[in-house]
């Protein structure tokens, strides 16, 4: 990719050192790129159960089972924010009514933790000391964390593109789009439709078809202890 | 004998079933497909699959369209309280689905699979407790029949749960069985069905249920994929077993009509030998590289990962090796773990030369015999090549179109030629599998200078079978193609010779038929010219034999000779004359008849010839081992 700069290298050593690097690279990014992924979904899975509960006290209909994920719609608003933590806040803003700001009950989160851990030995691999280990160890370790983790992120939810269009081609954005679909960011002037560039596709949830718990189930357990007799 | 034709009375009989239920019984999983039918009018079909729920871990329910076949016993201290819950009772008297398989590849000696393999296996008493059969004594064991029932209760309240308004006694149930099922095995899968309140399920054998699905799934465009004269050889590889049948298209009436002209022998081989033999194939390669011997889980481990590595390799024409990885079990996921990786050309050599060789259409399996005393498990296929158990297949049917009309072969043929191919079965989604299979049947017509067969392309093959079977019922109020055929074997019991005593030697044995090949449902045949003298009260025994080849033999035909490869003795039957108005000890002079029932199974019954009194003739209940 970038190894024209440096001219006093040992070639013979660059094909091992190049690979090892980009595997190790590679891992991290998946592994954080993951974290921050699932993060996401606890969070909006915490969204949607908090819009559920809000709904549930007015009386229309709720939908059960299959989430289609909408947000309760608002007023047109756009305000360029970096960290999702933050449009959590923002989202509450417009109700006259009291602000009530939602507590996410942490069963789904734990639930999820537990798939991950079952299916693709998550919380071993984020537990452990890589440093300790050599970057063919942990891609190894990585390709069963990750075979795993595409194997329950797929069966459990029903993900696809915010945008079909093709990263990097003109997007026209025309008046009343959904703000929490597609972010503004840059040069925001002047009125819609706005005209620009897809830097991110985007993903949204459209189906979210997790377990379901027995009464006596210990959902903070996500990786019982394993005894051999 | 199981495409059942619902006679007449059944027809116009009112029925308040609005749907029709397909359950296919697999020996790896079970799926239910069901149909409206409350109006048959109505053309179009909408065929639904159930989601049925089911533990996949202590105190996880999860729904899946598929429900493994499996039953574990727990130990009483394995599982806390209040985890293992079912949607419809607080206290399953069996773990069975995705749990079962899941905490019994930890624990093996707990964990009952292919109970459906031991119906059908001869030696074995199927209602005695006796699997799982490597388990300890305190373990408490349940037979291949209960665990049978077991399934079906699990699938029954699902349904239950999902239609509390339509329950599951007041539809119509269709049952898939292999082909390849002896009357004992049918009889038991009836029984099973009846003990869940299920007594009005018919059965269907599986490869005919595949082709019901492909004809559903075609919309009524397969009369353009199919034409009077074309033999269809149905290829169903699942994970345990293999099964084989031939259906002719002929004419009947003017219109297409279907006729199931022949099935296999019960090939205990599938798509759980393919990983195993793959899994071993690295066990050998990690060895040799100085690793240390292999425990149980990490080659169970390897199995696993074999498996999803062979799919992608069988698919994915870009991938020449696929690196496994068996992780520690315990919490350190790096370090520790086994490298290795599986390429094209193993699986190239251990899949498709091991299982589905280039052999010519004369060879057959190598069948040695088995060495000494079995041991008490399930008797696998010998040989592992599936091309070899076809070739013989066709071969020994030679002659199944010999009472066809329209259908013809060359003179010259050594085997019968199919001219079209419907493959089911999950092993079967890969192409290069079918590809396979497809390049060594072609060769065998091309070197007998037929014409190439062709492939019966659409179905759904984890789902296929159940979907029939669904659709099957549809088909039985009237609408559609059903498949003839009638029972797939002849049955003969075996009765000595009245040749004068040779000191030392065995008294002969004759075979007499008993039901022909054949024989549809609802018809009876009897013997009225064989009369037996039996004593009130006491037992008596007959050996039992099928022949899937001798189609000539009628009701009462005596055969004195045969070949060895004819005729295939099953699990002996059983008369007992019960003493009711009798005197213990009397001689009853009886003759026996047999009925093909509605739901099609066989029942075999004496007949006194005095007062026409009818005893049922039993299969199989006590093994004589």
């Amino acid at each position: 990719m970038m190894n024209n700069t440096e001219f006093n290298i040992d070639l013979n050593l660059i094909p091992t050192t190049f690979d090892a690097v980009h595997a190790y690279l590679a891992a991290t990014v998946f592994g954080l790129a993951l974290t921050v992924i699932i993060l996401l979904f606890v969070l909006l899975l915490s969204m949607l159960r908090n819009a559920k509960k809000a709904k549930q006290t007015k009386p229309t209909d709720n939908k059960e089972q299959a989430i289609s994920v909408s947000i309760p719609k608002r007023e047109p608003e756009v305000k360029i924010v970096e960290k999702i933590v933050e449009v959590e806040k923002i989202v509450q803003l417009p109700a006259p009514e009291p602000i009530i700001l939602k507590e996410s009950t942490p069963d789904a989160a734990l639930q999820l933790l537990n798939l991950l851990q079952t299916d693709a030995r998550f919380i071993d691999f984020i537990k452990e000391d890589m440093s300790a280990h050599s970057d063919a160890d942990i891609g190894a370790a990585a390709r069963v964390m990750l075979t795993g983790c595409h194997k329950t992120i797929n069966q459990h939810f029903d993900i696809s593109a915010v945008r079909s269009e093709e990263e990097g081609s003109p997007v026209t954005l025309n008046e009343g789009f959904n703000a929490a679909e597609v972010r503004l960011t840059g040069n925001i002037v002047g009125e819609a439709p706005f005209k620009g560039t897809l830097i991110h596709k985007g993903w949204k949830v459209t189906k979210v078809k997790l377990p379901k718990l027995t009464e006596g189930h210990q959902a903070e357990v996500i990786a019982a202890a394993q005894v051999e007799l | 004998m199981s495409h059942l034709d619902f006679s007449g009375i059944n027809q116009n009989k009112q029925s308040m079933a609005k749907f029709s239920i397909g359950i296919d019984l697999g020996t790896t999983h079970s799926v239910l497909s069901y149909v409206d039918i409350s109006e048959p009018d109505n053309d179009e079909i909408i065929q639904k699959v159930l989601q049925i729920p089911q533990l996949i871990a202590p105190g996880i329910i999860e729904e899946k369209a598929q429900l493994p076949s499996f039953l574990y016993q727990a130990h009483p201290s394995e599982l806390a309280d209040g985890e293992v819950v079912l949607p419809w009772t607080h206290q399953p008297q069996f773990l069975v689905g995705e749990i079962a398989r899941h905490l019994g590849s930890k624990t093996p000696i707990r964990l009952v699979s292919s109970a459906k393999s031991w119906l059908c296996h001869a030696g074995v008493d199927c209602k005695e407790p006796i699997l799982p059969s490597e388990a300890p004594d305190e373990v408490e064991k349940v037979s291949p029949f209960q665990a049978s029932v077991a399934y079906l209760e699990h699938l029954s309240a699902a349904w239950n749960k999902q239609y509390p308004e339509h329950p599951i006694t007041e539809q119509e149930i269709t049952l898939t069985i292999p082909a390849s099922f002896d009357p004992a095995a049918r009889e038991l899968t009836a029984e099973a069905a009846h003990q869940v309140g299920l007594g009005k399920a018919v059965l269907l054998e599986e490869p005919q249920a595949a082709l019901y699905s492909w004809i559903e799934k075609s919309e009524g465009d397969w009369r353009n994929h199919a034409s009077v004269g074309d033999i269809i050889l149905v290829i169903d590889v699942g994970g345990g077993t293999t099964d084989l049948s031939l259906i002719a298209v002929t004419e009947q009436e003017g219109n297409l009509g279907l006729s199931r002209i022949a099935v296999g022998n019960h090939i205990l081989l599938g798509g759980d030998n393919m990983d195993l033999a793959l899994a071993y194939t690295l066990k050998a390669k990690l060895e040799k590289e100085g690793n240390q011997r292999l425990a149980a889980w990490q080659i169970q481990a390897l199995t696993h990962a074999c498996r999803s590595a062979k799919e992608t390799l069988l698919s994915d024409d870009d991938a020449d090796n696929i690196a496994i990885v068996v992780p520690n079990r315990g919490s350190s996921l790096i370090g520790g773990t086994l490298r290795t990786e599986l390429t094209r050309d193993e699986v190239n050599s251990v899949l498709l030369e091991g299982f589905l060789p280039e052999v010519s259409s004369h060879d057959h399996p190598n069948e040695s015999p088995r060495a000494g005393l079995r041991s008490k498990g399930l008797p696998y296929a010998q040989d592992a090549g599936i091309t070899r158990h076809l070739a013989a297949f066709l071969s020994r049917q030679l002659n199944a179109i010999n009472n066809i009309e329209g259908v013809n072969l060359p003179e010259n043929a050594s085997f019968i030629h199919p001219s079209a191919v419907l493959f089911n079965g999950g092993v079967l989604k890969s192409e290069r599998i079918t590809n396979r299979l497809m390049s060594v049947l072609n060769g065998w017509l091309r070197a007998e200078q037929a014409p190439e067969a062709r492939l019966l392309s659409g179905l759904d093959l984890d789902l296929a079978v159940a979907r029939g079977a669904a659709y099957y019922g549809y088909v039985r109020k009237g609408n559609g193609v059903r498949i003839k055929g009638g029972t797939a074997a002849a049955y003969y019991v075996g009765v000595e010779s009245s040749m004068p005593a040779v000191p030392g030697m065995v008294p002969e044995i004759q075979a007499l038929c008993i039901a022909p090949f054949g024989m549809e449902e609802g018809s009876t045949a009897e013997l009225a010219g064989d009369e037996f003298g039996l004593i009130v009260g006491e037992p008596v025994r007959f050996r039992f034999f099928g022949s899937k080849t001798r189609r000539e033999d009628v009701a009462g035909t005596r055969l004195e000779y045969w070949q060895d490869d004819e005729l295939e003795e099953l699990n002996e039957i059983e008369i007992t004359l019960s003493d009711e108005g009798y005197k213990v000890g009397e001689v009853i002079s009886v003759h026996l008849s047999s009925l093909i029932t509605e739901s099609g199974t066989l029942e075999l019954q004496a007949i006194s010839n005095q007062n026409n009194q009818h005893w049922k003739i039993e299969f199989d209940v006590h093994s004589d081992e």
